[in-house]
């Protein structure tokens, strides 16, 4: 029944009602195609979660292996971590953001952005092991680059799966059953109408029709009355003479 | 979101123990900008809570971080703020130290996925 859940503050009028229907109409295309991203993007999330996943651990060992290197440069060299401290000035180990889109979302993708240095490369004792150690880093920072886009775009499929479902679920929920009552309504009203309209047309007839009967009745009435005075003014007049026989007259 | 920003964001920063930045900075990450402010900070046992809180921060709001990388165990002693970050840039990273191995479990990000999963 109309009136039962909320609708739209509309005139109940054909053209309303066509207004309507056009809107449930968009509203229903926009909800499957806003479930079409949503499966996407959802598609896209459950494969970047796994990788996160095997990525973290992989980083785990990575950087294992990276502090061995780091125990091995300490052991021959002694601590340079001071050194190396005051040796940073401009960053040669920088990354760049790529893009990319899935169904309009852009995920940023980190690129490693290397320049070749050679501060260190004179350092005393165990410049080898410096230099094997600062491969050993580089190679693991690539991996935790890579790890940071993936966790980029995890945070971000994140947020815009999220965006998605409450635009679907609210279209769904919301939207679409408000235009369907207002359509209800509007429908339900137009109804009415018309059978009002179909009473009063069927009161003016029978109205028309008793007038008619009254007016035929009438007519009628008089006819008779007519008749009748005609009836009168023929008794009165002299009439057949032929059809009653006088009695014989006796003398 | 500060999705129209990461074309400037090329830096990596991090917050760490004096090993791990010691290879990170070997690798080339050092950077001290024109303020003389540095894109890593060294946390020792004497390090208080609020000076990484702090750095945290600082990391957190700067404009040309891309990534920044964050030992697990100095991860722990500000937990509350790590799991309460949820921003997209800079992407936080926790990563192990020499002393202290990688657990999952305590990943901010990985819980997530964990509860995902677990949906």
């Amino acid at each position: 029944m109309s009136g039962t859940g909320p609708r739209e503050n509309i005139f109940a009028t054909r053209m309303a009602l066509t207004n309507t229907k056009l809107r449930l109409k968009g509203a229903q295309t926009g909800h499957s195609l806003l479930a079409k991203k949503r499966d996407a993007l959802t598609t896209r999330f459950r494969a970047i979660l796994k990788k996160v996943d095997e990525a973290k651990r992989k980083m785990g060992r990575v950087m294992q292996l990276a502090s061995f290197s780091m125990a091995e440069v300490t052991y021959a060299t002694g601590d340079i971590s001071y050194l190396v401290q005051e040796q940073a000035k401009s960053a040669t180990f920088r990354v760049k953001a790529k893009q990319e889109n899935v169904s309009g979302v852009v995920l940023p993708a980190f690129e490693v952005d290397r320049v070749p240095d050679f501060n260190l490369t004179g350092l005393g004792r165990g410049g080898q092991q410096v230099i094997k150690a600062r491969e050993v880093y580089a190679k693991a920072i690539e991996t935790l680059v890579e790890l940071a886009s993936l966790q980029t775009a995890f945070t971000i499929l994140d947020e815009v799966i999220r965006a998605t479902n409450r635009r679907v679920n609210a279209i769904e929920h919301v939207i679409i059953p408000r235009l369907e009552n207002t359509i209800k309504y509007v429908l339900s009203e137009l109804d009415e109408m018309d059978r009002e309209e179909f009473f009063r047309l069927k009161k003016v007839q029978g109205k028309k029709k008793r007038d008619l009967a009254a007016r035929e009745s009438a007519r009628a009435a008089e006819e008779a009355d007519n008749v009748a005075l005609e009836a009168t003014i023929d008794d009165e007049g002299g009439g057949d003479l032929l059809s009653s026989k006088d009695e014989d007259v006796i003398f | 979101m500060s999705s129209t920003s990461f074309k400037d964001r090329n830096l990596l920063a991090v917050i760490g123990d004096e090993d791990s930045i010691t290879g990170l900075l070997l690798a080339g990450i050092g950077h001290v900008n024109e303020h003389q402010r540095k894109n890593f900070l060294v946390v020792d046992a004497k390090t208080q809570v609020s000076t990484i809180e702090a750095a945290f921060q600082d990391f957190t709001e700067r404009r040309d971080i891309a990534i920044l990388l964050i030992n697990q165990h100095i991860a722990e002693k500000i937990r509350p703020t790590v799991d309460k970050y949820q921003q997209a840039f800079p992407a936080l990273l926790e990563i192990p130290a020499k002393d202290f191995p990688y657990d999952p479990e305590k990943d901010s990000v990985l819980k997530r996925v964990q509860k995902m999963f677990g949906e």
